[in-house]
């Protein structure tokens, strides 16, 4: 691994004054990297920071990796970090023209990590610094107090840490931006005087009357207050900086309450929870904007590139490469093609002033076709998506009937041909609505589980799984808990739901055959019946109870 | 980089801690040319958190998952098909027992291997055989290196400039063009396509780590029966410990006697063939000898020996059998001799038992030979028992 060549870095800068021209934003300062198809290997399972902490898994990793590269050669083209400076890997077999191509498409990665709102708490960070301390700190408490159990922390650690709070995190950030605190008189009628108090119902009444008349005659109400509640100001600053039980995520309010993380030879687990939970939090936003992501930085190469002088004679090269990176597979996903076609088609939605109450109410086709208001604004509207949406709503939002009539799209479906023996692969719907469902079926999305702060009494940790219609993958469950009773010290409870089939409405629809032949009737799906369950793992046995 | 066998021995202590075991081994399978397929070995696991699932009932299978796609065609086509079972060599084998069990059109070879595999995993798993010595020579995953050798002809990837001037002058010379060799002017040359030499990729197999075993039996005519069943089972579950350890690198070799010794090409043969004849138990062993001398093998080999047989030798007091296994000392890293006796035998001991101890020579090279000896009737714990000592 190396720095790349002073030549290749003139070629780099060149190009990020052509994007600078085109909108883009960035620092100044950027990182690049030549690594070979190994280094590769050895870095993805580190989620390619060369500095993250070392842990068994990714050795796992790294030895399945060779192997599948042995027997699958691939050759990735380049990836991005989102740190600071950026850091930007390039294979070693790419010639300088490819390097350009991807040059533009890193420089829009780092244009989407360094303005989209979602990565707010990753702007300052030098994640390859910090990663770095952490992993000294890991090393460090291997040779302390054992790697075996070192590892073990890790593994329970990674077990919860798709559970973090990384919404309330954000909203957080950007809660103190506009200081939107809870105010004062909040904090004294909502939290002081019920919960600290718990004055009567007449007392309380009392007060904000006597609130209203201060205000109309424009005396402090506070006076009397402070005189009565010296401690009032002290524990409203509290408040204000102080984050409630209800705000911690599973693993903050492990390491706050574990009666088994408090003894003084255990204390040193916490940090290492703090690590993998901060590094989770990291990487939180790249998940949950994969496909913006990736539509952004190839859109932006796909723009840059062509009106790029430099690299004339090589567009059949580019074609090449480019279709392979961002053609729609006649079966399955493409998150690169998917996300660059649909930031094209708003910019052409847009200029043409598509998004707009008259167009909506259009109902005929060729009107819709030919509506232009020739607003030519879709350039900056783009720019907009990109800093304030997510994967979730870029896809609710904009996939739309005129896009997938546009480029053909349609939600595939495979069925079992028994007399073949075969997969049956069919076009399933064309319909805007269930090509956007499936898709958001892709995305990441964690089980929101939380401590129920009332249940979590007598040594038991109770955690609650909000029912969305989906049910937990009962396999993991045992020793996921087995790690969480570790880390707490003491019995865990999970509650959920579980899925089961109730008989369906008819019975002849048993005999409908499973293989129907398109135009057939399917049969009825079975009505689901959930059941809510409570896991109890007690002395790292798991048992299941129906509530 | 941290080693397989590292992994392994950690993964074990997980269990001594009260943990489940978090490493599984799994294939990838590489389609090879001919058929030929390669099945590299690699760790998995999974990390293990609360997740969502799909919703699985209890109902047929009938639909894959949705997935995108784009193209022409109304609500309904069918776009394409694949076939439910893969075929041979078909794809990647991700996680043991996915998609990889012996299927139609394979050949009884390939599924022993397979098997022998299985079985090896549960061998090393849970009686824990302890590893060969190594040689100071180090194991790695990879068998092949890629490296620029190999010469083309016409299209490749790097031109060798040198090779392909020689190439332009032979053919020069071929067509008369150089008439005088010292007055040779390069712009009159004919150029063909074909003589441009390039140099290709090509796979070099990889030396690094060998371990040669040779199996020998006896399969005379006093072999019958149940003698012969505990000889090859014996047999099985130590090259299915060795094609699990060693990853398919080990070597191995199958030699057959009764008066003479013959080798056989597969391990099939080596458990399945049936004679009846006398016993000469040189045989093997000087057959055995032949081979490594014709073939320099022990050069660049761990060479490993394992004979089975019923105790029963024409050659009462194994003058011959002793002079070459001495021989055989000379470069073997471990002969194990396992006996198994009929019942009949009763306290006494059988032939080839009697020599070996009074010769004096287990004493004598106790590293390097172990003798074991069961009767016909024992459990497969025993067996096991017994590798167990043969590699000690």
């Amino acid at each position: 691994m190396e720095l790349v060549s002073q030549h290749v870095k003139q070629i780099m800068e060149e190009c990020k004054v052509r994007a600078r021209d085109q909108g883009l934003t960035f620092d100044d300062e950027t990182l690049e990297y030549i690594v070979t198809n190994r280094d590769m290997i050895e870095l993805s399972p580190k989620v390619m920071i060369p500095t993250l902490y070392d842990y068994w898994v990714h050795d796992v990793r790294v030895l399945s990796g060779k192997g599948m590269y042995e027997a699958y050669p691939s050759n990735p083209y380049e990836t991005v970090i989102n740190t600071r400076p950026a850091i930007s890997y390039y294979n070693d077999n790419n010639p300088d023209w490819l390097n350009v191509m991807i040059f533009y498409h890193v420089l829009g990665h780092i244009d989407f990590f360094q303005n989209n709102l979602f990565y707010k708490n990753t702007w300052d960070v030098d994640l390859t610094g910090q990663a770095l301390a952490d992993k000294r700190l890991i090393a460090q408490l291997r040779s302390e107090v054992g790697r075996r159990w070192v590892d073990y922390v890790i593994e329970f650690a990674r077990g919860i840490d798709n559970l973090v709070g990384y919404q309330k995190e954000l909203d957080r950030a950007f809660r103190d931006e506009r200081k939107k605190r809870m105010s004062r008189s909040d904090f004294y009628f909502d939290v002081f005087l019920q919960k600290v108090k718990t004055v009567s119902h007449n007392d309380y009444l009392k007060e904000i009357t006597r609130y209203n008349e201060c205000l109309k005659n424009g005396e402090d109400f506070y006076d009397l207050v402070v005189s009565k509640y010296p401690e009032f100001d002290e524990l409203y600053r509290k408040a204000l900086h102080a984050r409630s039980d209800e705000q911690l995520d599973v693993m903050e309010y492990i390491i706050e309450h574990s009666p088994f993380l408090r003894a003084e030879e255990n204390k040193w687990m916490k940090s290492v929870i703090h690590i993998v939970r901060n590094t989770s939090l990291y990487f939180q936003p790249q998940i949950r904007t994969k496909i913006m992501n990736e539509g952004w930085a190839s859109y932006w190469h796909e723009y840059l590139f062509m009106r790029d002088d430099r690299i004339s004679g090589h567009e059949t090269d580019y074609a090449k490469i480019n279709a392979a990176v961002t053609s729609l597979p006649k079966v399955g996903l493409n998150p690169y093609a998917l996300g660059m076609r649909l930031f094209q088609h708003i910019e052409e939605m847009d200029d043409r002033g598509c998004y707009s109450f008259d167009y909506f109410l259009l109902k005929d086709e060729v009107g819709k076709k030919k509506y232009d208001k020739g607003n030519d604004s879709g350039h900056d509207y783009i720019f907009k998506i990109r800093e304030n949406m997510n994967d979730f709503t870029f896809i609710n939002t904009f996939i739309d009937q005129e896009f997938l009539d546009r480029h053909k799209l349609f939600v595939s479906g495979k069925r079992l041909n028994q007399q073949r023996m075969t997969w049956e692969y069919y076009i399933k719907s064309r319909r805007a609505e269930d090509y956007r469902e499936m898709i958001i079926d892709t995305l990441y999305h964690p089980p929101e589980i939380h401590v129920d702060l009332e249940k979590t009494k007598d040594g038991v940790l109770y955690l609650n799984h909000k029912f969305e219609e989906k049910p937990l993958k009962t396999d993991y469950i045992e020793n996921t808990m087995v790690g969480i009773e570790f880390l707490w010290g003491g019995p865990v409870h999970l509650e959920t739901s579980e899925p089961s089939a109730s008989a369906p409405d008819t019975a002849y629809s048993n005999f409908w055959d499973p293989s129907t032949p398109a135009g057939g009737t399917p049969p009825p799906p079975p009505k689901i019946e959930w059941k809510r369950v409570r896991y109890v793992m007690e002395n790292r046995k798991l048992h299941k109870r129906e509530i | 980089m941290i080693t397989l066998d590292e992994l392994l021995e950690r993964d074990r202590q997980r269990e001594k801690d009260g943990f489940k075991r978090k490493i599984r081994i799994g294939r990838i399978v590489k389609p090879g040319s001919g058929g030929k397929e390669k099945i590299i070995i690699v760790p998995t696991t999974v990390e293990e958190k609360l997740v969502h699932d799909e919703i699985k009932l209890d109902q047929p299978p009938d639909e894959g998952e949705a997935s995108g796609g784009t193209g022409d065609g109304e609500e309904g086509d069918v776009i394409g098909e694949q076939p439910v079972r893969p075929e041979e060599g078909d794809g990647e084998g991700e996680g043991e027992g996915d998609g990889e069990g012996p299927g139609e059109g394979e050949g009884g070879e390939h599924e022993l291997e397979a098997n022998a595999y299985e079985l090896g995993k549960v061998l090393s798993q849970d009686f824990q055989l302890p590893n060969l010595k190594d040689k100071g020579k180090k194991r790695t995953l990879a068998r092949y290196v890629y490296d620029l050798t190999d010469k083309n002809k016409g299209v490749g990837q790097v031109l060798d400039k040198k090779a392909t001037l020689k190439q332009i002058v032979q053919t020069n010379i071929a067509l008369g063009r150089i008439p005088d060799p010292s007055l040779i002017d390069p712009t009159k040359f004919l150029v063909s396509p074909q003589d441009l030499v390039y140099r290709i990729l090509s796979r070099e197999k990889d030396y690094e780590s060998q371990a040669l075993v040779f199996f020998l039996r006896d399969y005379s005519g006093s072999m019958g029966g149940k003698v012969t069943q505990t000889v090859v089972s014996q047999h099985v579950m130590l090259y299915s410990w060795l094609m699990y350890q060693y990853d398919k690198q080990v070597e191995t070799r199958f030699v057959l006697h009764d008066t003479e010794a013959k080798e056989v090409s597969d391990f099939y043969k080596y458990y399945s063939y049936k004679v009846a004849g006398g016993t000469k138990v040189f045989s093997a062993f000087k057959l055995v000898n032949d081979i490594v001398e014709r073939e320099a093998l022990d050069r660049d080999y761990n060479i490993y020996v394992f004979h089975g047989t019923d105790g029963d030798d024409w050659d009462k007091e194994g003058t011959q059998t002793l002079a070459e296994i001495e021989k055989m000392m000379r470069y073997v890293a471990r002969i194990g001799i396992t006996i198994v006796e009929h019942s009949y035998v009763g306290a006494k001991q059988t032939e080839v038992e009697k020599y070996l101890k009074n010769s004096g020579i287990l004493k004598k090279y106790q590293d390097h030979i172990k003798l074991d000896i069961m009767g016909e009737d024992v459990d497969d714990s025993r067996i096991i028992q017994g590798i167990k000592h043969l590699i000690s």
